[in-house]
Formats: C-alpha cells, sequence, structure tokens
C-alpha cells in the first residue's frame, strides 16, 4: 500500500509527488537563500569560537528549553509541540525520500513500529497541546502575544498534521481488517468508530490521508520562511551562536569586528549578522514585552517590536535591488528616538526569552549612532560633558571625589600610594551625591571595624564608565575606561571592592587588564566572605521581616543572589521574597543612562514605583532592602511619591550591617 | 580743579535704567572727594527729555540727535569722546550692563584712557583711584589703580545705592551739536517678549528654579509651592536656556528684575548675572547642594540640601499652615 | 560666509580659586581651564551659520592649558580650520589680546573678506580690561554689536538680534564685514561624541601662527587680587527635611506671605 503508486488527476502518484518536492524544495531553498543573503549584508562578528560549548548550550536550551517553561500553562505544550515536530519532521523527510524513490528497501515510518508509535502517540499529544495555546490564543492571551493570522494558521496546518496522521492510521487499520495494535493505540482507537467501512473506501482513505500529510508539509515548507514559524530554523542558530554561550552576556564589546562598530547602526546593513538573524528568530511570543519594566511604565518601548520592525524592514527593503546608503535610516519612521532611549539596559528581556535574542545590544548599537550624530538630549549632553571633563556625572569637581572621607572619622589608605589587599572602587553616585554619603561612611567604617585592609584611589578614580556604555557613547567610555586602567595600573591591590553594582559589573566584564583580570568583589560579596570566616564582628542581633531587591547589575547580570542574602540572614533578618526577585527583579528604572533623561511621556507609573507597591503588598515587611546607590536614590523617592513613607523604609544592605555592629 | 567725572546715562525706550542713578550717586561721591564737577551725557532724542531727573549732576550735556537713539557702541563712543575732549573728563563712567556693552572699550581705544570693568567699588587715594572689580562670577576681587585718577570705568549693577544718585533739583543743560557718522549698524525693531500669563515683576512672591530642579519635570515641583503661596514660578538663565520656562520667567541681567517680598531661590548658584536681577528682594531663601555657592552669601536664610526632597515636604506644611 | 571664530580658555570655576603668593594672580596649583561659555556658542553659532548658508569656519585661539582639546573639538564639530596662535594667553590682558588678533588678520593668516563675521564671544569673566570683541572691532575698523543671541543674513547685510533686559530683544541690520560678540546661539551647543574628538586627532592639524607677542601685557596697576569675604552670609536651617520645611514655614509667616 504504497500512496505514491496510486494517480492523480491522471498523473502518476510519483510524477505529483517529485513535481510537489522539487516546487516546494526550491521556492523553501530560495527564499531560505535570500534571507542568508540578508544576513550576509549584516556586519561582521567573530562568534565562532568555542563550538563545543556552543553546541552544548544548543542541547540544553533548544532540546530540553528551560525558557519555554518560565510562563506559566505554555512550557509543557509548546515542549511537546517541539518535539512532535522534530518526529515529525526526521519522518516526514522519511517517507519522503522512501516516495520519491520508490525503489529504496526501506520501509515508510509508519510501518516500523517504534516509528508508528511515536507518531501515533505524538499526535495526540500535540493535539492537546494545540488545543492548550489555542484556548490560550483566544481565551487568555497574555499582554503583547502577538495575535495574527499566521499564527492561526500555523496552529491550523500543525492540527491538520496530527489529524491527517491519526486518521490515516486508523483508516490503514480498518482497510487491513481491523486489527488494532499496541504500537498506534490512538489511531487503533480511532479505527474503532470507522469500522462499518469498507475497506476499499478506508485505503483511499488512508491514501488521502498520506497526500493530504505530505502536501501540508510541501505547503509549510513553502510558507515557513514566510511566516513567523521561521523562528523554527532560525532559533537554533541564535542559540548556538548566542553570546551567552561563551562570555558574559552583558558584556558590550563585540568580537572580531572589521568594521568600527562604537558609531553605532544607521541602517539595517550596519547591525551584525547576529543582530540581523534576531529578526528571524523571534517567535513573537511576547515575553520581553511582558517582562520589560519601560514597557510597563507606558512608555513606547516594546523590545519585541523593534526586534520585529528591524527584520521586517529588512525584508522588505533589503530584497529590493537598491541598497546601501539609500537604504531608509532605522531611527526616524520605522523606529523612534523616544522608545530608544526609554530602555534601562536591565536585560529583563534577555532574561527571559526563549529563543535567546539580546535585544539590549541592539538597542546600545542604535543609541551609539544616535550619539555619533549628537541627537541626545540636554540633560544627557550635559552628563556626558561633565564625566568627559570630571570623571564623574555630578559636574563637580573630581578634588572632590573622596571629600566624603574628611567626614567619615576614617583615615582611609591611599591605594596609588601604599599597597592594600583591597581596593575599594566606591562610585560616582556613592561619592558626589549627598543622600548617599551617609550610606558609604557606614561602609566604611564597616570594612575598618572588620579589619580589612582597603584604600581608594582618591582622585584618581573616575566614573567606571558602564552608564556612559549603555548611553551609546563608546569613545568616552573607552576614554574613561583607560584613564581608569591607568590609575589602577599603578595602584597595588590583590582584589577589588566596589558599591555600586553597575561600577561592578563594568569592571568584572568590560576592562580588558591586559589578561591579568583582579577578583572584582560587590561589597555584599566581600560581607559574605567576612561573615563565613567569623570575621566580622556583629554585636545585636537585627529582628524583623526586610524584603531584599535585586540589582540587575549584581543579580541578573552577573548571577549573585546569594550573597546579600546570606548577609541579611546572618544578621538575624527574615527574608520575605517579593513575586520578582532573582533573576526576575524588576528594574528601578534608573540604569542605561535612564536616571539622567527626562521621563519620556507622562508615565503611567514609574517602574520604582511598581516595585515598592509590590513590597508593600508583603505581610509584616517594613525594609526594603537594597544594594545599589541608584536604587536607593530611585525607591526612596518612590517611597514618597506612593506615600507609603510610614509602611516601608529604604534601607542599604551596609546600614543594616552597620546597625548590627553597633 | 581735577579732571570732570562724566557719567554716561542710561535709558531704554525712555526710562531712565537704575544703573544711572548709582553711576550718579557713586560719582557725585567721588567728585565730592576730588573737587571735581560731576556731569551727565544724555545722547540721543530718545534720551534728551530725561535731564531733568539728573540733579545730582552738575550739569547735563544733551546731544538731542535721532540718529544716537539705539545707535551701536561705536557711534556712542565717538560722541563720549567729543564731550570728553569738549569738558577735558578725566574720569567716564558707564554701565555693565547689555545696553551699555562695548562702549567703554571703544572709547577707551579712541582716548586712551584705560577701562576697568566689572567695578563693584571705587575709592579716592590721594590723586589715585583704587577701583575694585570683581571676576569669575565674583569669586575673586581685583583691586586696580589708576595712579592718576583718569580712566574708564564699568560699573556692575547693584554695587552702589540707586537712591544715591536721586535728586529733586533741576540740573543745568547745555545742547550739544555733534557730528554723527552713519552707523554701520542700524536698529530695525524691538522683539518684545511673549507676554506671559504672568507679570513675574509684579508678584510678591518668586520661586526661582536654577540648574538644581534638573528635570523640567521637576519645575511642575516649584509650581505647586508657587500656587499655594499665591506666586509664581521664574527661573535663571539656565532653565530658560533649557527651553523649560518662557522668556518672560527669566530673571537676571538679560532677564527681569524683580523685587518681590519673597524670593525662593532653589538649586540657583547665586552668579552675578541672576544676583543682579532678584539682589533687592525683600527676603531671600536660598537651597542649594552646594554649600559654597555664591547665593548664600547674599541670602537671608539658606539650607543646604537637595531641592527636590525639601519641595514636596514645603509645599505640604504650607498647605497644613494654611488650613 | 568667511567665519572666525575667536576662543577663549578661561579658570573652570567649578574648582576652587585660589591666589598665589604674589597676591596678585590665581593659584596654578588646581587651576582648570575651560572654554569661555559664550564662546561655545560663537562657534555653535558660526556652525549653524555654515550650515544653512555654506562658507568656511576657522577657529582661532591663544595658547592656554588643554587649548589643544577644545581646538580639535571644534574641528570635529564641523570646524573647517583651526588655528593656534603659540603667544601664551596667561597674563595677557584684553587690550594686548586684541592686539595679537588684529595682527592675525592683518598677517594674512586670517583674512577680512566681504562677506566675513569675526564671531568672539560676547564677554568673558576674567575681562578685567574690557571685552575682547569692541577692541578687536576698533583695531580692524569694523562694524560691532555685543550681546548677540541670533545672526541671520539678509540682503548683502546679516539681522542680528541683541539681548536687552527684562526680555527684550532688538534687531539690527549690520554691514560686512562685521565683529559681533556672540551671548547664545540660536540653539545650545551641540555635543560631539569623543570619538570624534579622538578622529580629529587624528586626521586633522592645528595650524600655528607665528606673531609677535605684544610689548604690554597688561595695561592696567593691579595692585592686589584677593577672595571676597562675605558681607553677609545667610542664616543656615539645618535637619532633616521636615525640620527644615517647618523652620521655612515660619519665615514665611514671618514675611506675610502665608
Amino acid at each position: 500500500m504504497d500512496p505514491v503508486k496510486i494517480s492523480i488527476f491522471g498523473l502518476p502518484g510519483l510524477l505529483v509527488l517529485w513535481l510537489l518536492a522539487v516546487v516546494a524544495f526550491g521556492v523553501f531553498g530560495y527564499r531560505i537563500w535570500q534571507l542568508v543573503g540578508l544576513l550576509r549584508q549584516g556586519r561582521y562578528e567573530d562568534r565562532f569560537d568555542h563550538l563545543g560549548r556552543r553546541l552544548g548550550h544548543v542541547i540544553k536550551h533548544v532540546l530540553l528549553q528551560p525558557r519555554i517553561f518560565n510562563e506559566r500553562g505554555i512550557g509543557l505544550p509548546h515542549f511537546l509541540i517541539f518535539w512532535g515536530f522534530v518526529i515529525y519532521a526526521t519522518c516526514f523527510n522519511w517517507g519522503l525520500v522512501r516516495g520519491l524513490f520508490p525503489f529504496l528497501p526501506v520501509s515508510y515510518p509508519d510501518e516500523v513500529k517504534a516509528a508508528s508509535f511515536f507518531l501515533d502517540v505524538f499526535s495526540v499529544l500535540v493535539l492537546v497541546s494545540l488545543g492548550v495555546a489555542v484556548a490560550r490564543r483566544l481565551l487568555f492571551a497574555p499582554k503583547y502575544l502577538h495575535l495574527s493570522l499566521d499564527a492561526n494558521l500555523i496552529l491550523g496546518l500543525i492540527g491538520l498534521l496530527m489529524l491527517s496522521t491519526v486518521f490515516g492510521t486508523a483508516f490503514r487499520i480498518v482497510s487491513e481488517g481491523g486489527h488494532t495494535s499496541a504500537w498506534t493505540p490512538f489511531g487503533s482507537l480511532l479505527s474503532k468508530a470507522f469500522t462499518a467501512m469498507p475497506p476499499e473506501t478506508a485505503h483511499s482513505l488512508a491514501n488521502a490521508m498520506w497526500w493530504l500529510h505530505m502536501i501540508v508539509v510541501l505547503f509549510f515548507l513553502v510558507y515557513l520562511p514566510y511566516s513567523k514559524h521561521l523562528h523554527l530554523l532560525a532559533s537554533p542558530f541564535n542559540v548556538f551562536f548566542s553570546q551567552s554561550a561563551t562570555r558574559p552576556v552583558g558584556d558590550l564589546g563585540v568580537v572580531g569586528a572589521k568594521e568600527d562598530l562604537s558609531v553605532g547602526a544607521a541602517r539595517w546593513q550596519e547591525l551584525t549578522w547576529k543582530q540581523l538573524l534576531s529578526g528571524f528568530s523571534c517567535a513573537e511570543c511576547g515575553r520581553c514585552d511582558r517582562s520589560c519594566p519601560a514597557t510597563a511604565s507606558g512608555s513606547p518601548l516594546q523590545p519585541q517590536q523593534i526586534v520585529q520592525r528591524i527584520k521586517e524592514h529588512m525584508v522588505r527593503v533589503g530584497l529590493k535591488r537598491k541598497n546601501g546608503d539609500t537604504a531608509p535610516k532605522l531611527i526616524g519612521d520605522l523606529l523612534t528616538e523616544k522608545e530608544i532611549w526609554a530602555c534601562t539596559t536591565c536585560m529583563a528581556c534577555m532574561n527571559c526569552c526563549a529563543v535567546w535574542n539580546e535585544q539590549v545590544p541592539l538597542i546600545v548599537a542604535l543609541r551609539r549612532h544616535l550619539v555619533s550624530e549628537g541627537q541626545v538630549e540636554r540633560t544627557v549632553q550635559d552628563m556626558l560633558g561633565n564625566l568627559q571633563r570630571y570623571g564623574n556625572s555630578f559636574g563637580k569637581s573630581d578634588r572632590m571625589r573622596a571629600k566624603w572621607v574628611q567626614t567619615s572619622g576614617l583615615k582611609i589608605k591611599d591605594a596609588r600610594k601604599e599597597p592594600v589587599e583591597h581596593l575599594w572602587f566606591v562610585g560616582d553616585y556613592a561619592s558626589y551625591d549627598p543622600r548617599c554619603e551617609d550610606i558609604t561612611r557606614k561602609t566604611a567604617k564597616v570594612f575598618a571595624q572588620a579589619g580589612l585592609d582597603f584604600g581608594l584611589l582618591y582622585e584618581a578614580e573616575r566614573n567606571a564608565g558602564n552608564d556612559v556604555r549603555r548611553v551609546g557613547e563608546e569613545g568616552l567610555f573607552e576614554m574613561l575606561r583607560d584613564k581608569n586602567q591607568q590609575a589602577l595600573g599603578k595602584a597595588q591591590f590583590k582584589k577589588i571592592v566596589t558599591t555600586d553594582p553597575h561600577t561592578y559589573h563594568t569592571l568584572k566584564n568590560e576592562y580588558p587588564w591586559n589578561g591579568n583580570r583582579p577578583e572584582v568583589q560587590h561589597y555584599t560579596e566581600v560581607l559574605d566572605g567576612l561573615i563565613q570566616a567569623g570575621k566580622l564582628p556583629l554585636k545585636k542581633k537585627l529582628a524583623g521581616r526586610v524584603t531584599y531587591h535585586d540589582p540587575c547589575y549584581l543579580g541578573r547580570y552577573n548571577g549573585v543572589y546569594d550573597a546579600p542574602r546570606r548577609v541579611l540572614r546572618a544578621l538575624g533578618l527574615e527574608i520575605v521574597e517579593m513575586p520578582r526577585c532573582r533573576d526576575r527583579s524588576y528594574c528601578c528604572g534608573a540604569g542605561g543612562g535612564r536616571i539622567w533623561m527626562e521621563d519620556t511621556e507622562k508615565v503611567e507609573e514609574r517602574p520604582a514605583e511598581n516595585r515598592i507597591r509590590e513590597a508593600v503588598a508583603l505581610e509584616g515587611v517594613q525594609t526594603f532592602v537594597v544594594a545599589c546607590p541608584k536604587d536607593i536614590a530611585m525607591f526612596r523617592d518612590a517611597v514618597k511619591t506612593t506615600g507609603n513613607e510610614s509602611k516601608l523604609a529604604v534601607k542599604d544592605l551596609a546600614e543594616l550591617v552597620a546597625e548590627a555592629m553597633e | 580743579m581735577a579732571n570732570p567725572i562724566l557719567v554716561l546715562a542710561e535709558q531704554l525706550r525712555g526710562e531712565l535704567a537704575d544703573i544711572t542713578f548709582e553711576m550718579l550717586g557713586a560719582g557725585r561721591k567721588l567728585a565730592t572727594a576730588s573737587g571735581a564737577p560731576l556731569y551727565a551725557a544724555l545722547l540721543g532724542s530718545e534720551a534728551a527729555p530725561l535731564a531733568a531727573k539728573l540733579g545730582r549732576a552738575d550739569k547735563v550735556f544733551v546731544v538731542d540727535n535721532p540718529q544716537l537713539n539705539l545707535a551701536p557702541a561705536n557711534t556712542i563712543a565717538a560722541a563720549l569722546k567729543a564731550l570728553v575732549d569738549q569738558t577735558q573728563a578725566g574720569l567716564v563712567l558707564v554701565g555693565c550692563t547689555n545696553v551699555s556693552l562695548g562702549i567703554g572699550s571703544i572709547l577707551s581705544v579712541k582716548t586712551g584712557l584705560p577701562l576697568v570693568n566689572f567695578c563693584r567699588s571705587a575709592k579716592a587715594e590721594g590723586g589715585a583711584l583704587v577701583v575694585t572689580s570683581q571676576l569669575f562670577g565674583g569669586k575673586i576681587l581685583s583691586d586696580v589703580k589708576l595712579a592718576d585718577g583718569r580712566g574708564i570705568v564699568s560699573i556692575y549693577p547693584g554695587a552702589f545705592p540707586v537712591d544715591a544718585g536721586k535728586s529733586d533739583q533741576t540740573p543745568p543743560v547745555e545742547k550739544m551739536d555733534l557730528p554723527v557718522e552713519a552707523p554701520n549698524v542700524t536698529f530695525k525693531q524691538y522683539l518684545e517678549p511673549e507676554t506671559g500669563d504672568v507679570d513675574i515683576t509684579k508678584q510678591n512672591v518668586l520661586v526661582g528654579v536654577g540648574r538644581g530642579i534638573q528635570t523640567q519635570d521637576s519645575v511642575q515641583l516649584a509650581e505647586e509651592l508657587a500656587q499655594v503661596l499665591g506666586g509664581a514660578v521664574c527661573a535663571s538663565r539656565p532653565v530658560i536656556d533649557q527651553g523649560w520656562l518662557p522668556l518672560s520667567r527669566q530673571v537676571g541681567k538679560s532677564g527681569m528684575t524683580v523685587k518681590p517680598r519673597v524670593y525662593l531661590a532653589l538649586g540657583i548658584s547665586g552668579a552675578p548675572e541672576h544676583w543682579e536681577g532678584m539682589q533687592n528682594s525683600q527676603c531671600i531663601i536660598a537651597v542649594n547642594t552646594d554649600p559654597k555657592a555664591p547665593i548664600f552669601d547674599g541670602a537671608h536664610f539658606g539650607v543646604v540640601g537637595d531641592v527636590l526632597e525639601l519641595l514636596p515636604v514645603l509645599t505640604d506644611k504650607v498647605k497644613a499652615r494654611k488650613g | 560666509m568667511n567665519l572666525y571664530v575667536l576662543l577663549k580658555m578661561v579658570p573652570d570655576t567649578v574648582e576652587e580659586l585660589n591666589v598665589s603668593a604674589d597676591g596678585k594672580s590665581l593659584d596654578s596649583e588646581f587651576l582648570r581651564f575651560k572654554l569661555n561659555d559664550p564662546d561655545e556658542h560663537a562657534l555653535e553659532q558660526a556652525l549653524i551659520l555654515k550650515e544653512k548658508h555654506g562658507g568656511k569656519v576657522t577657529v582661532v585661539a591663544l595658547d592656554a592649558p588643554e587649548v589643544d582639546d577644545v581646538l580639535f573639538t571644534a574641528l570635529a564639530k564641523g570646524a573647517d580650520r583651526a588655528v593656534k596662535i603659540p603667544i601664551n594667553q596667561a597674563g595677557l590682558g584684553t587690550v594686548a589680546a586684541a592686539k595679537v588678533l588684529a595682527d592675525f588678520f592683518a598677517s594674512g593668516a586670517g583674512q577680512i573678506t566681504p562677506d566675513t563675521l569675526v564671531l568672539p564671544g560676547s564677554q568673558a569673566i576674567d575681562d578685567l580690561e574690557g571685552e575682547l570683541a569692541p577692541f578687536l572691532a576698533a583695531a580692524l575698523n569694523l562694524p560691532y554689536l555685543g550681546v548677540v543671541c541670533g545672526v541671520t543674513p539678509a540682503d548683502g547685510k546679516v539681522t542680528v538680534m541683541k539681548e536687552f533686559a527684562g526680555g527684550l530683544r532688538a534687531e539690527f541690520a549690520v554691514t560686512l564685514p562685521a565683529v559681533l560678540g556672540i551671548q547664545s546661539a540660536e540653539k545650545p551647543p551641540r555635543y560631539v561624541p569623543v570619538a570624534k574628538v579622538r578622529a580629529a586627532m587624528k586626521s586633522a592639524k592645528i595650524e600655528m601662527a607665528d606673531l609677535t607677542p605684544p610689548d604690554r601685557l597688561i595695561q592696567l596697576e593691579i595692585e592686589r587680587t584677593y577672595k571676597p569675604e562675605a558681607a553677609g552670609r545667610a542664616q543656615m536651617f539645618e535637619g532633616a527635611p521636615e525640620e527644615v520645611a517647618d523652620k521655612l514655614v515660619e519665615v514665611l509667616a514671618k514675611n506675610s506671605v502665608i
């Protein structure tokens, strides 16, 4: 019962199959070749290192896809649909080859027990999963899930494929005398509904189901590269070439670039091929939009939209003959400046993206272009000017950086003049902002009382450059980095400790250190180490329930979640977690230079306010603990503007430690 | 008798500027000390009718020529030079203002008399004159000695008391006819400031915002305070330049001069150009994060702190007090 | 249009200014210099004019600390030519500086053509001897207007907007060539990224103009220079915002405002 042997509209089935297959694969191949051609027009970057590690990343995140499970209800269904696809694709190709070359001494897949078992079981698993997916889209669609005809068509096509399989099995069973098999449980079950059918009819229908299945798949093949289902093909590559497979994902430096990427991208061809690949890999699921604090606060930024619009633009514009300089600019009609500037670089989007897209570097590339054109808002211009001139964003003299030491009551070593074990890179906000000075002094006292051997760079310290880089002023970032490396090169120390997670991140991940990177720690890690070694003289236990806010650049960017929590527990405090904790922590809104910018529009609710409300809803929690100076500024303001002064106090972890040491 | 002192009276649209009286007062003191006559110069047909108000001078020289109205510095300096030659004046006082900018410098070239700019005070020492000038926005003072008491001094507004230059007496007037070259800079028209909804010069309470307000959104906080106090918001130049408030709200050298009962200077450093515009406010309260801000030297009350933190708290307290 | 922008470095008042031991000048130990603010506006106005009406922008400066950075930044912003006069600006009063700059034009290093505008900043914070623009205009025998906040070419002349007081401004017609002291440009000075300035440092050159230093550097006899003693000092309120606000409310009440 070879379905290829029947005749269709007077033509031999084999010929029809060949025609369809050649056309389908031809169109598919042509389209893929076109799309790859677009990718090749992007700028080069080297993502071909550590192939073994990359493969491991793919095995984990494509085959096991843990990130798909990060949203309720859709994890298992998608997992099943994915594996169903793998099985069906394998069997399809097997069946197609057998169909096209009937002389091959190979059975069709459904004639092989093990294969038919998987086909049968998965047909139902996938159908159920599709049911869940459809219900989700129709009745419980999460915000920003892109509801499109395309998506529904795909669900329908997959459904057809499953149905054609299970019905095909049922009809085949009936045509062969109704002998059910444990290898095809569902097909067998279904066949019971057709026992009355004459075997010839059943045979014809079984063949029809086979042909239906083949035609749908071939149609799907042609349709795929024109639909969002392209993510099937593109995303495994996207995951393979993902930066996080081989190096810190928060490192904005690009390896092996052939052009100068510091001027950013004005047109689609000025993005790298990997950035362009994101568009094809995006499955339009909306996870990034749902997790984005800028989106939630009503700003015009939606990461999914940026990725999608660039893809659509590239395909539309790139496939026409005219290209090059005449391609329209990305920012203007396609993307607005406002949405590009609205990003806080918190990486919530990248943290939950199931295809491992890199939205933040994409946005920074666009910002770099705006900066190179001088199209930066006034307040940011002033900040950049201050940073260039004085090495800090406050516009105060660099000589005033360590002024807080004078009122601290401590003599703190000068690491430029004498060797120290810990070089304390204090950071702008901790040094210059009057709201943070007190905490900095307390931190110093804690270090001193713990007998830590530490020192400062005093006036030689400059802003580490993290936010400058994220605003897109790459040249200024390099200048600050060079100055800092110079000063650090002259000082003698073993480790670096920072107060500010932004500083921590960039010193640890984005400074070349001439290959000799010292250990960089956040002060919470240092305190944790001291407590574990029994070297922190705590005099009393603090009581009460607190909640801890994971700073973006300490938590999501660098995976430091537990050290601060251990410190808090060691102080005797009870930690009550907010629903969005650890890697799902909700950004305060200051990052990416946003603390220097005006609110883009009349925002519905600022991210920090949203976060405070989340904390206030926790029972019995009166203290909101932070470990970043910018968090102090943002959350203390938010507590006031949300009218929660009597309910919640915002404290830095250092303040609590100091309290416990009094 | 020592060489006469000549004051270039400054007026705008037919109204004498306060600086004129400041200069007359200062000039009078110096003239009395040295026994020299004090002359005033009114140049232009727009200025001519104002002679009666300059009674503090011993004589007023009037050049009633319409070509001198809004004439460029070069033309004015040429006329002044002729007057200097005629009267043998040894000391000329001009205003350190937008209107008179450049006149002193060009006069210096024409007469050879040295110019001393930014004068805050002057005293005679024997036959010499020692002028104290402010530099670097008032952070540094320099004492300049004019050994023979001859020179051109540009007087900074607010340095001398205005009343000392006023007088009920009518001075003798001498009309002068001077040839005036066709100027190569001709007045076309005035550009009136957009009359905002508010005339800040008529307010009892002004809430002034400067760089320390940080963002445009925060100006709203100042508006709220101004509202509960029944006053208005005004600003220093940087805020106006950003476009956060209209030109009609600018206080300072190029902006308005205000004298409210209470002036709250929030996040304003107190640079001379701004101070000039509000120095005579009855009560000045300054808030700034920089304890060394010059505003604290002149204000009556001061707070070293963050404007953005204090504003909402203050607004609430005022509301509560008002009941 | 042939545009010349004259740049001057002035002490940065963000730093603490101290008087040197001789009691006459500024202590140079922690002294830093920055571009005179109105000069930055003059450059911006020149660039705007070039962008709108075509022409060439030349920036000129005397030698001073950090002036090279400023000149390269000007080139990165779009100036066509940068000239440094290797005469030390320090200790040079405005009159002497004006003489040097007049020589710059007289020597042919700068050319006054019929469509030339010379644009210094309107004034500077250390102009003890007076402003550069009028002195230079007198030396070059050119029309001059100061406190300029807008320049537009019109009918072979330029229409210039000048600031008075109280927000009042006026338009003047100025014949070319002329000297205009710029107070503020039509738009705030543009930002130029560090990468562009660095690129300018590599690719562009600063020309040197060889001129003789003037005989007399300063026209005035400075007896002494000193920091002012605050005549009065505000009564300071300290404490948490709540406490401070209470005290301020009292003051407001006393002044019959509440």
